[in-house]
């Protein structure tokens, strides 16, 4: 697996999109910091920016890379090679390297503008490993996605429609029924509706480190109560832990039943 | 002559605990009118001492005077008493009596100053009396509960009063007005208290300015009164379920300018105020800077800053009457193609969002997410749920400064 790993994760670093990726997140962190040179108020920004970009960008590069190794992959498999070892190398050596370029195309105009000295530092790191926890998520659901349509188009459009769920149409569900149930205590259902959804999970880890005070209005007392404590914070790390196993197990069982 | 004649007689009596005089209620017994009363460091453990004639009381080197918690400490009930450089603790907590340190009752032209009070009930108690000053004293409660406890600084039915850099900390209410005309404060610091940082009940005409109110239960209230003047305020980190940088209930024609309110949940809670002027304030920050709750007609903001709050303006009606203009927003996205600093584009400060949280307050929960944005940006374009005339139409490119 480790070699599988290495050789995907040395042809990624090597392709162009890893590249453009790295320039991007490089280029945005620049230009946020150079526009208003504060370190925490462009951690505010980026979470917008990597809420949304991130599992879009894991969901198409994890579909592509998956139906463009296909060949090489069906090599692999005439070889004496586990299955699982073979679809979990290729699916840690994307996400180790999109990770990589989003820490470190974030990482290094942050630095250079003085994260170190700032007091943003907790805020940041939280920022990144929401974000390579996305990564992970939504990479290994695309994977699942993508080896259980041999259609390549059918298996981008289940991917893309996966994202558009995620990101915006289970938050109108979610406020509809919000909406709907107005007479109920809700309070439990919002958590829960809440830990459902990982971008969603991501968005409230971030948010209740930067705009406490409107969260804190009437109802905001139970999400404090819940996020902003300790075993609150551990509870979601757990969440995010476990929406990152769920598909990998989801890509092993259906790795080992494929016929291919 | 006549006129000097109690000056050149009045005399300086020194108190001290080993001196002849060593109890301060005794000596002010003896005492004559204007007299000094000089009390020297020491402990006196004295309560309920009557100052019923004008004097001079004044400490050196801050002696201690101690209630041990039996009952009132100072009252004053003559014309023209100055207090000054004493410290005062433990005034006595009653069910029944509002105990003070100092109760100042139906007394005009009196002055308060350099006073320490700590461990107390009620601290300094204003009632029915005039033409007085409460200047640069510490108050220093450790008030847990709001039943057992008392304010700080009390007016009750007081007029023409000048409240000036005290600091008040740990109490019920650090400053509250009762039915209390003409009264300034200035430069004075409440925080960390109970309920309220300053509570207004009743009281019109009153002016303040320079205060700085900070991290207190519910913030300042200012509620039932008429023609108030707030100006150059600081409001801090008023945090909580039910917490505002200022809440205003039933308040009529006042001014509101040059104040700042940082990281309130809520800065300015607005409900039943009409004629109110808002100018140069400075919203930065805070969770909601501004919420109207309802019948709020012919209020005019002017020339404030927004800046990075979660919520501009919360409104939960469709009617409009007050007026938005000339406001920097820092989530103004328009254009300015005549570069006359004016933002071509009017700005719409309601968010459909913060009309959705006031209907269903669970929805806090999809603050910024991408879905809420939509639906922002959609109602923005054409307002269905949101006043449609509430708007600003000269917003201004640059930031107040």
């Amino acid at each position: 697996m480790l070699k599988i790993l290495k050789y995907s994760f040395y042809d990624l670093i090597r392709s162009r999109w890893s590249y453009v990726y790295f320039l991007f997140y490089l280029a945005l962190g620049f230009v946020l910091l150079f526009l208003n040179n504060d370190v925490s108020k462009a951690v505010i920004t980026l979470m917008n920016v990597i809420i949304i970009l991130i599992p879009l960008i894991g969901t198409i590069f994890g579909v592509m890379y998956y139906y463009n190794s296909r060949e090489f992959t069906e090599l692999l498999l005439a070889q004496p090679i586990k299955r699982s070892s073979i679809f979990m190398g290729q699916y840690f050596g994307v996400a180790g390297s999109l990770t990589l370029s989003l820490v470190l195309g974030l990482g290094i105009p942050f630095l250079l503008y003085g994260l170190l000295r700032s007091d943003a530092i907790f805020d940041f790191s939280l920022l990144l490993v929401t974000g390579a926890f996305l990564t992970f998520i939504f990479v290994g659901l695309s994977f699942v996605i993508a080896i259980s349509n041999e259609n390549k188009i059918k298996g981008f459009g289940y991917a893309v429609l996966l994202w558009l769920f995620l990101a915006v149409v289970y938050d109108g569900l979610f406020l509809m029924s919000l909406i709907m149930f107005e007479e109920y205590p809700l309070d439990t259902f919002s958590l829960v509706a809440t830990a459902l959804n990982p971008i969603d999970l991501s968005r409230i880890l971030i948010l209740l480190k930067l705009d406490i005070s409107a969260l804190l209005g009437y109802t905001g007392a139970i999400f404090k109560k819940f996020f902003g404590t300790d075993l609150g914070f551990l509870i979601s790390m757990a969440i995010l832990l476990l929406w990152t196993i769920l598909p990998l197990l989801g890509l092993r069982y259906k790795a080992k039943r494929k016929d291919f | 002559m006549l006129l000097l004649g109690p000056l050149v007689w009045a005399k300086t009596w020194s108190v001290c605990p080993t001196c002849e005089h060593s109890s301060i209620k005794k000596t002010i017994q003896q005492a004559n009118a204007h007299d000094t009363l000089l009390v020297q460091k020491g402990t006196y453990r004295e309560f309920e001492i009557l100052v019923d004639r004008p004097l001079v009381i004044k400490g050196v080197d801050y002696p201690i005077i101690d209630g041990e918690k039996k009952g009132e400490i100072f009252r004053i009930q003559s014309d023209g008493v100055t207090l000054d450089g004493l410290f005062i603790i433990n005034v006595g907590v009653s069910y029944t009596k509002d105990n003070a340190a100092i109760r100042v009752i139906r007394s005009k032209n009196f002055l308060i100053q350099n006073m320490v009070l700590e461990q107390l009930f009620f601290g300094i108690y204003l009632e029915k009396s005039s033409h007085g000053k409460v200047y640069h004293n510490r108050i220093i409660g450790e008030a847990v509960d709001e039943y057992n406890s008392g304010n700080g600084i009390q007016l009750w039915y007081s007029s023409d009063i000048e409240v000036r850099k005290n600091h008040v900390q740990g109490t019920r209410d650090g400053i509250y007005l009762e039915f209390s005309d003409q009264i300034t404060i200035t430069d004075n610091v409440s925080r960390d208290n109970l309920r309220y940082g300053l509570h207004f009940m009743f009281s019109d005409q009153d002016v303040y300015t320079h205060n700085t109110f900070e991290n207190n239960g519910a913030g300042v209230a200012v509620m039932f009164s008429k023609f108030i003047t707030m100006k150059n305020n600081t409001f801090r980190k008023n945090w909580g379920t039910a917490a505002y940088g200022m809440l205003l209930k039933e308040i009529n024609d006042a001014e509101i300018s040059g104040n700042i309110f940082e990281e309130n949940t809520i800065g300015i809670n607005i409900e039943g105020s009409n004629r109110i002027k808002y100018i140069d304030n400075d919203f930065k920050g805070n969770g909601w800077a501004i919420r109207v709750i309802g019948a709020c007609y012919t209020n005019s903001f002017k020339g404030n800053n927004f800046l990075y709050n979660s919520f501009d303006i919360s409104y939960n009606s469709k009617l409009n009457d007050n007026v938005f203009e000339g406001n920097f927003w820092s989530s103004y996205t328009g254009y300015d193609l005549d570069k006359d600093g004016i933002g071509d584009v009017p700005y719409r400060p309601v968010k459909l969002f913060s009309y959705v949280v006031n209907r269903t307050p669970e929805t806090i929960v999809l603050l910024r997410s991408l879905f809420m944005d939509i639906i922002d940006f959609s109602e923005r374009v054409s307002p269905v749920f949101t006043p449609d005339n509430l708007k600003d139409a000269q917003p201004l490119m640059k930031i107040r400064s």
